[in-house]
Order: structure tokens, then sequence, then C-alpha cells
């Protein structure tokens, strides 16, 4: 039982250091990036199918018990984040193996994308806010390592801002779980859970409105997103890509379990978070209008999609909370496929400049075919995975009578069909523009690319059992007892 | 660079002491105050000694393991260390420990934790001399603008 869970965090560790002894052999590195990722991604299925079958999965690391040890839990809501990051994990690593690129001149890109992959494991599977904290850092310092390599003049300056941004909310988090132990004795999620009950509501409020504004840094919400479409874009493409699908989505993955799990329902910020869902989506997509570069475009787009998933946790019901766990996985999948695809086409045309770009349909039609299903899946277009997730948020909204913000949604995701229509008719109709200092497109990027959408269509072809499981997580979740049950066994 | 001959003597006898302290720490970690990376520290102070007193080429000569592999190798002890015990059936990360009377030493308690402790003491000693290759070096002749 336990190594199920152990595994995705020990093992890609044990991975990476292997992958620095033999940094000299780089066919070694590829095989043992590539084995591990395939073996956790088994790993976490398996954990999904026992999470779902028996119930969360939990496993105490140095077998000293909950609350003292080092809990691991995987419930549904993390079982199935995790394969979903696993998998795109997993694609993105073959992509750069074809892309050369990173992958090829830095010996450190595979041991420190085997540690981010650790940190970002650990993240979904830790039961314990400390714990926590320090899976960010893991995934956060590789982070740092994996924007600036290159070591390109716009790349260490963007990389400035980010490695700032996220020390302030590391420091954030640090004085947050300070003020957490201190007022409540423990730091362990499921005890907090009962723990929490016991303080003034101020208090307990105030402290998870600290939480809140740190995961808030982390997930990109607006306010508090300025850092991100600044610096994601200068990344290479197989980093921004993985960046893009994962990091923000663990920080909302944070919100959802936090907000659940220390707030009884009577405290919940509900307009709170619906107002920052509004604010996000919409300041988001009008920042992608503005933008000329495929990366900045796909960057703004990234923060207006966190505003779905905040509204969905916002609504506190089974249909809203089941709908952003669907959406979560939804973009995990779909964000990440259009930046390999954008990277594509740069690496096809030398540029991603849209006034540069064109006629891609007949000189790349692979990378327009690549681009397009995801670019319709994220726009909200049937039968896509994008529709099937909006449908769900706004029909959990319109239940409960929330008509402002579901308008806004509405807006939003009219908007970001605009913005898709923009990069499409910029790069992929057109006249056909001479193409810079390219490349033919390798084999196992168009193949990477190719499977992660493949992904995404089965997401929207089996959405009836992942929507149902996903109902199951927020059902779960908000009832908070099955948690603490599971962790403390009482 | 010039050298000083008071500084490479003291060097000489401060490298080694602080070695066997760092050691001590090492062992006495699981315990007592210490530990592989407090033990760890205290072996890269010892470094920055001879760095000071003979730059970077002593630095290199310290080992003939490039520090890569040294950082490299203290997180596959480490991790395996980690590891082992899920193989043996048990949580990541448990410890288990022998006690035993030895000639000389006496009453000896062996963890398996002291197996962890040495990775991350290897992990700490190569990557400092890991900071030391990317940022102790001369200059280049080309930054002489």
């Amino acid at each position: 039982m336990s190594g199920l869970l152990a595994l995705p965090i020990a093992l890609p560790i044990g991975a990476a250091a292997v992958s620095i002894v033999v940094g000299r052999w780089r066919a070694a590195q590829r095989v043992i990036g590539v084995v591990t990722l395939v073996a956790l991604v088994a790993d976490a299925a398996v954990l999904l199918a026992r999470a779902d079958s028996d119930g969360a999965v939990v496993g105490q690391a140095g077998g000293w018990e909950a609350p003292f040890g080092i809990t691991l839990v995987a419930d549904r809501l993390s079982a199935v984040l995790l394969l979903a990051s696993l998998a795109t994990l997993l694609a993105v690593l073959v992509y750069a193996i074809g892309q050369g690129g990173v992958e090829r001149n830095h010996v450190g890109f595979h041991p420190v994308y085997l540690t981010l992959t650790a940190g970002v494991s650990a993240a979904f599977l830790t039961g314990d806010l400390f714990n926590m904290f320090v899976s960010f850092e893991v995934m956060l310092t590789s982070s740092y390592v994996l924007l600036t390599l290159g070591g390109r003049r716009d790349q260490v300056r963007t990389g400035m801002t980010y490695v700032v941004i996220s020390l302030v909310a590391s420091v954030l988090f640090l004085t947050a779980l300070g003020l957490i132990y201190s007022s409540a004795g423990t730091v362990n999620l499921a005890d907090l859970a009962t723990r929490f009950t016991q303080l003034p509501v101020g208090e307990r409020q105030a402290l998870a409105l600290l939480v809140l504004v740190v995961f808030g840094i982390k997930a990109a919400v607006f306010p508090l997103f300025f850092w991100l479409p600044d610096s994601y874009p200068t990344a290479p493409t197989a980093v921004t890509a993985v960046f893009a699908g994962l990091l923000t989505k663990v920080g909302v993955y944070a919100i959802i379990r936090t907000q659940t799990v220390l707030l009884p329902p009577g405290d919940r910020p509900q307009v709170l978070l619906l107002s920052v869902a509004a604010a996000t989506m919409l300041i988001g997509v009008l920042g992608a209008i503005a933008q000329n570069d495929i990366k900045r475009i796909l960057s703004f787009h990234i923060v207006s999609q966190i505003g779905y998933m905040v509204m969905g946790l916002g609504f506190f019901t089974v249909a809203g909370l089941g709908g952003a766990v669907f959406f979560v996985v939804h973009q995990i999948i779909t964000k990440t496929t259009l930046f390999l695809a954008g990277g594509l086409v740069e690496h096809r045309t030398g540029t991603g400049n849209l006034d540069r770009l064109g006629g891609l349909v007949r000189t790349a039609p692979a990378a327009a075919v690549l681009f397009l299903v995801p670019a319709l899946s994220l726009a909200g277009i049937p039968p896509f995975s994008g529709f099937i997730g909006k449908f769900a948020l706004i029909d959990a909204g319109l239940d409960d009578g929330w008509w402002g913000v579901v308008a806004v949604s509405l807006l939003a995701s009219l908007l970001t069909l605009f913005s898709m229509t923009k990069i499409w008719a910029g790069a992929f109709w057109g006249e056909a523009e001479p193409v810079g200092p390219g490349h033919r497109l390798p084999g196992l990027m168009v193949g990477a690319t190719a499977a992660l959408t493949a992904l995404g269509l089965a997401v929207a072809i089996f959405a009836g059992p992942l929507y149902a499981l996903s109902e199951r997580a927020a059902d779960d979740m908000l009832q908070g007892t099955v948690y603490v049950q599971a962790v403390l066994g009482r | 660079m010039t050298r000083s001959p008071i500084m490479d003597t003291i060097a000489d006898l401060v490298f080694h002491s602080a070695i066997v302290l760092s050691l001590y720490f090492l062992f006495a970690g699981h315990n007592q105050p210490g530990g592989g990376f407090v033990g760890g520290l205290v072996a890269a102070a010892a470094v920055v000694v001879y760095y000071v007193a003979g730059g970077m080429d002593e630095v290199r000569d310290l080992s003939r393991f490039r520090p890569w592999t040294i950082l490299g190798g203290g997180l596959v002890l480490a991790s395996l260390a980690a590891l082992v015990p899920l193989v043996a059936g048990d949580a990541l990360l448990q410890s288990d420990y022998v006690e035993g009377d030895l000639p000389v030493l006496g009453h000896v308690k062996l963890t398996s934790t002291l197996l962890f402790d040495s990775g991350v003491y290897a992990v700490v000693v190569g990557l400092v001399l890991m900071v030391f290759e990317g940022l102790g070096d001369e200059p280049e002749a080309e930054d002489h603008t």
C-alpha cells in the first residue's frame, strides 16, 4: 500500500541522482527519464483505481503515525490530478527529447526535470501543510533552473521576477504555517480540519485567507497573476508547456484542498472567491487579446482559465466542485498540448510572432491539426473536453443562481474563441510567409503532441465516467469527514 | 596568485581537523546535535580554507571525483536509504538499527539513517564544490574589458 504512495516522490529523486552520475551519456539519461515516468504513470493509475474503489490510500513515511509523522494521502482528487500530471510530464519529456535544444545542450535538464516531477507528485500526495511547503519549494527550485536554462539575457531578467515573486510567496507561506501551528498546534491537514473548528471564527478565517493569498500567487489568480505572462514565454518550449500545464494547477489544487479542509461550510469565502474568479477570467482573456505572439497569448490564457477553476470551487456545491476537478484535468492536458503545438510552429518557422507567420495549413499541416483540436477545446466548442467542463461549471452556477459570474464566464469564453481565431488566422491561414531558419519537424515532437491531443480527446470521450469520478471526489471534499477518517482513522 | 606560507601551513592544519570534526558530526547526528547536513557544511567550510589559501586549482586537487559525481552519488545513497525499506515491506524512510560490542570502539549502535545522512553529507559537499566550479574560478580573459 505504502509503496504505491511513496514511489511517485522517491523514485524520481533516485532517478535524478542516477541521471546526474551518468550525465556524460545522454542516451542513458533519456532512458532513465522515460522509464521512470512510464513507471510512475502506471503507479498513479493503480493508485487512482484503488482510491476510487476502496477509498483514500493512506501511508505514513518513516512509520510514524499521523498526526506526528509524514502523512501521504491519495484520495480521488489527488490521484486523478497526479495521473493527469504524470502523463503530461511523460509526453513533454518525449517532446523535449525530440526537439533536442535544451535537452541536448544541458547536462542538468534531465535531473532537474525529474526533481520537478518529484515536487509535483509530493504536492498532490502530501497530507500535511508543512510538507506541502517543502514540495512547493522542490518544485519551484527546479522551475528556477528550468526557466533560465540557456541563460539568455531576457530569460535571466524575467527569471528574476519569477524568483522574487516565488520567494515572497514562500515567505508568506512559512509565516502562515507558523501562525497556523501556533494557533492550532498541528500542521497535519486532517488534524487541522478538526482543530480549526475549535478556533474563534475570525482567527480561522484570517488564517484561511492568508493561505488563500499564498496559493493565489502560485495559481496566478487576479490580482496576483502579473508575474506569469512575463516569465513563462521566455523559457524553452517544453519547459513553458510543462509549467503552463502543471505549476499553476498545483496551486489550484492547494487552494481547493485547503479551503475545503480548513473551513467548515458556513465560513467559506464564497463571494470573495467568485469575484476573484470573475476578474481572473476577464482580465486574463483581455490580456491575451492584446498580445501578438503565440506563447504570450497562450500564457495569458493560463490565467484566464484558472478563473473557471476558482469559480467552480467558489460555488462550494458537489456540481461546482466536480466541474472544477474535471476542468483542472482538462486544462492540464489541453493547455500543455497547445503550448507543444505552438512550439511545433516555432520550431518549423523560427518565430512565434503572428505578423511573420502565415499559411502554415499548407506548409505544416500536422502542426495545424494539432493546434486546432486543443484550441477549440480551450474555447469550449463541443464536442471537446473544454465544452463539457465549462457546461458543467455553468450549469452548477445557474443551479444556485450566480448569474453574474456565469455571464462573465460566458463572455470570457467568447473572447477566448476570438483570441484562438486570431492565432489561427495569423499563423495557419493566409499567404504563406517565407519560412525563416526553420527545421523539419522531428517525429518524436509531432508524436508526443499527437499523443497528448489524443489524451485530450479521450477526456471528452470518457467524460461520463470521468465526470462521475470528479463528482465523487467533490463529494468527499465537501463532506470533509471522509478525508479525516481516512487519515486519522476516526 | 601569490601564496602565503603562513596561510598554507594553517590551511593544512585546519583542513584536516575540520574534516575530522565534520565526520564526528555525521556519526553523532542521530541522537545528538549534528547530522549529515551540518557535517557536510563543516566539511565544505574546510574546503573554503583551501580555496582561500590556494585558489580553485587547490580545490580541484582535493578529490579525483568531479563535484557532480559526488553530489549525484550522495543523492543515490540517500534515495536508496529511503527506498530500500519499501522493498522490505516497511514504510518509506523507515529506519532500523543494530547494536553490538566492537573491539576498540566499545558499545556501538548503528542506524540505517546513517546511510541517509552520509548521502546528505556527500550532497552538501558536492554542492559546495559545484558552487566553487561555477563562481570561484579566475575570471576569463574576455571579461577584462
